[in-house]
């Protein structure tokens, strides 16, 4: 919901004229109560995640790293959205695809439905591959009888992240194609580009922004998800672990310190892709403003 | 296919949609039905005596509780937040519009056990507390406090567009009448963004009634006291109790597919609203 957002430039001078204008005493009232809050609520839990992973100094924070099972953790971790990423960005620029480019009926609905997985609780989201794939669920029996394992397995923590990660590329996407029309690619069609052609040439550098954003977005959350892996992987250390997994093991083991080394690593990620997605918007904006000038020329 | 969309030369359509719902049906549709089936199957008396067990009706009361007094609390600083970022300069406020993501981005395990850690008898704004007498982390406040970290972002990014796109001139003419800046903001400003609020609030109490990892650190999950419904969910997984899972997540589901239709219902009304109004 926030990558769509552009501010115009300017739009600060617009509020400074005396009459529209607050006294002093509000705004600086208002910019400490905002300052406070986001120092005491965000800024501060994440300056204490490295200052305790390395509250016993760097030897410590190396050793927990490179523990035989932490490494094993970050391994599954990476893996895990290798694949899951991927999987979805496939279905999010099919779905955008549909969905932007075309009319038909039902299209709100299915809009909704993609949407569902941001609003089912994640314990949800891992209890129904349980319900499927679990000893009692619909394929249990089938699946032992195959010497297959999919819940307390890595399958299951990849269908489980599959469905949590589901929405983010499409949910970008959609709005982003809407917004720039059909008639770009319509040209290409007629000029006789096939339909890869088009997609490869026209849609794609049109919303590569946007695409790079809800990759990123997805990637963080694959790596990130805790509650629905939880309740598939069965917690089995060096195997079915995933980093923030590992993490909860640690740290109800009371090693504070390695569990905040670890999870000093999923708060760097989390870094980086507010970093990724600051310039992101960047990028997006000047787009913005660069075909704008471009059509004010014409 | 003709005649079910209107025409267009553009290529791709049968196997793009066909893909989709392929590929939605298979990871979501048909697994989330498991949970429809598996209730419907348990009988009446089952899905009951699961549901009105006495520790899983605390939960409700934590879980609903915590979160409406989270996203009441988020739509105060969620407001002030965009207040500050839309109209006024100051340092490190691009770091703040930033960072305001974080708890997006942040996985919640990581910022489970930071606040815990934060918040704790012995921690650095625990201690604090813990001096006169009250304790926050492992008890329902530290609940209110992990989902009020969690639902801040929705309000924030809900509310920050509408803010930038009222009028100016809008205020301007509300001051030149004669009105104080105080009832231009309550008379002009507050019914432009209530939409926005709305929804923003809708989202984060969404979230929050479902949010899990957060929050279970910081719980303490004390039987009757703070145990927050998901976590119930849980420990009767960890029984085999599989019918009592699922009727509570049945009760859960229908109560987030409620939100979703209300949310989906309120953005309407903002789409409608800030179209007309610009």
């Amino acid at each position: 919901m926030s990558a769509t957002m552009v501010l115009q430039p300017g739009s600060l001078e617009r509020f400074e004229t005396p009459t529209a204008r607050e006294p002093l005493w509000v705004k600086i009232t208002l910019i400490t109560i905002a300052l406070g809050f986001f120092a005491i609520f965000l800024l501060f839990p994440l300056f204490s995640v490295f200052s305790e992973a390395l509250r016993k100094g760097w030897g410590t924070y190396l050793a927990a790293l490179t523990n035989r099972d932490a490494l094993a953790a970050i391994r599954l971790t990476l893996l895990t959205a290798a694949i899951s990423v991927p999987l979805n960005l496939v279905f999010g620029m099919s779905a955008a695809w549909a969905i932007a480019k075309f009319e038909f009926p039902g299209k709100r609905v299915l809009i909704t439905l993609i949407d569902l997985p941001f609003s089912v609780s994640p314990v949800i989201s891992g209890l129904i591959y349980v319900l499927m794939f679990g000893a009692q669920g619909w394929f249990g029996s089938w699946l032992a009888e195959h010497d297959m394992k999919i819940i307390f397995a890595v399958p299951g923590i990849l269908l489980a992240t599959i469905f949590v990660t589901f929405p983010f590329v499409a949910r970008e996407l959609i709005p982003l194609m809407e917004a720039q029309g059909t008639e770009e690619e319509e040209a290409a069609v007629v000029l006789g580009a096939s339909g890869f052609q088009v997609f490869w040439h026209t849609t794609l550098p049109n919303i590569k922004w946007g695409l790079l954003y809800g990759v990123i977005l997805c990637n963080a959350r694959a790596m990130g998800e805790f509650g629905a892996v939880s309740v598939v992987s069965g917690h089995i250390r060096g195997l079915t672990n995933t980093m923030p997994l590992h993490v909860e093991i640690l740290y109800n083991e009371y090693q504070y310190a390695a569990a905040f080394a670890v999870a000093s690593l999923l708060a760097l990620l989390a870094i980086v892709t507010l970093g990724i997605k600051t310039l992101v918007e960047r990028q997006g904006r000047r787009q913005a403003d660069e075909s704008n000038t471009t059509e004010n020329a014409s | 296919m003709a005649t079910f969309r209107r025409y267009s030369p553009l290529p791709g359509f049968g196997l793009s949609l066909g893909y989709t719902i392929f590929y939605l049906s298979l990871i979501v549709l048909i697994p989330l039905s498991a949970v429809g089936s598996k209730t419907i199957g348990m009988g009446w008396e089952a899905f009951w005596s699961a549901v009105s067990n006495p520790r899983v009706v605390a939960s409700y009361q934590l879980s609903f509780g915590a979160s409406l007094l989270a996203a009441a609390v988020n739509v105060v600083f969620g407001l002030v937040f965009a207040w500050v970022l839309v109209r006024y300069r100051f340092p490190g406020k691009g770091l703040v519009d930033a960072l305001v993501d974080l708890p997006f981005a942040l996985p919640t395990a990581v910022a489970g056990i930071a606040l815990s850690t934060i918040y704790a008898e012995n921690g650095a704004i625990g201690g604090l507390f813990a001096e006169h007498g009250v304790e926050i982390a492992y008890t329902p406040k530290g609940v209110v406090l992990a989902l009020v970290f969690i639902g801040l972002p929705f309000v924030v990014r809900t509310v920050q567009p509408v803010l930038a796109d009222l009028e100016k001139e809008v205020e301007e003419a509300a001051a030149g009448l004669g009105a104080s800046r105080w009832q231009t903001f309550v008379r002009i400003i507050l019914p432009h963004v209530l939409p926005a609020l709305l929804t923003g609030f809708a989202m984060a109490f969404a979230r929050a009634v479902g949010e899990y990892g957060s929050v279970i650190f910081i719980a303490g999950n004390v039987p009757l006291v703070s145990e927050i419904t998901p976590l119930m969910i849980i420990t009767k997984l960890e029984q085999y109790d599989y019918e009592g899972a699922t009727a509570v997540a049945s009760v859960m589901l229908v109560i987030s597919f409620i939100l979703l239709l209300v949310i989906n219902a309120l953005q309407g009304w903002m789409q409608n609203r800030y179209s007309k109004g610009a």
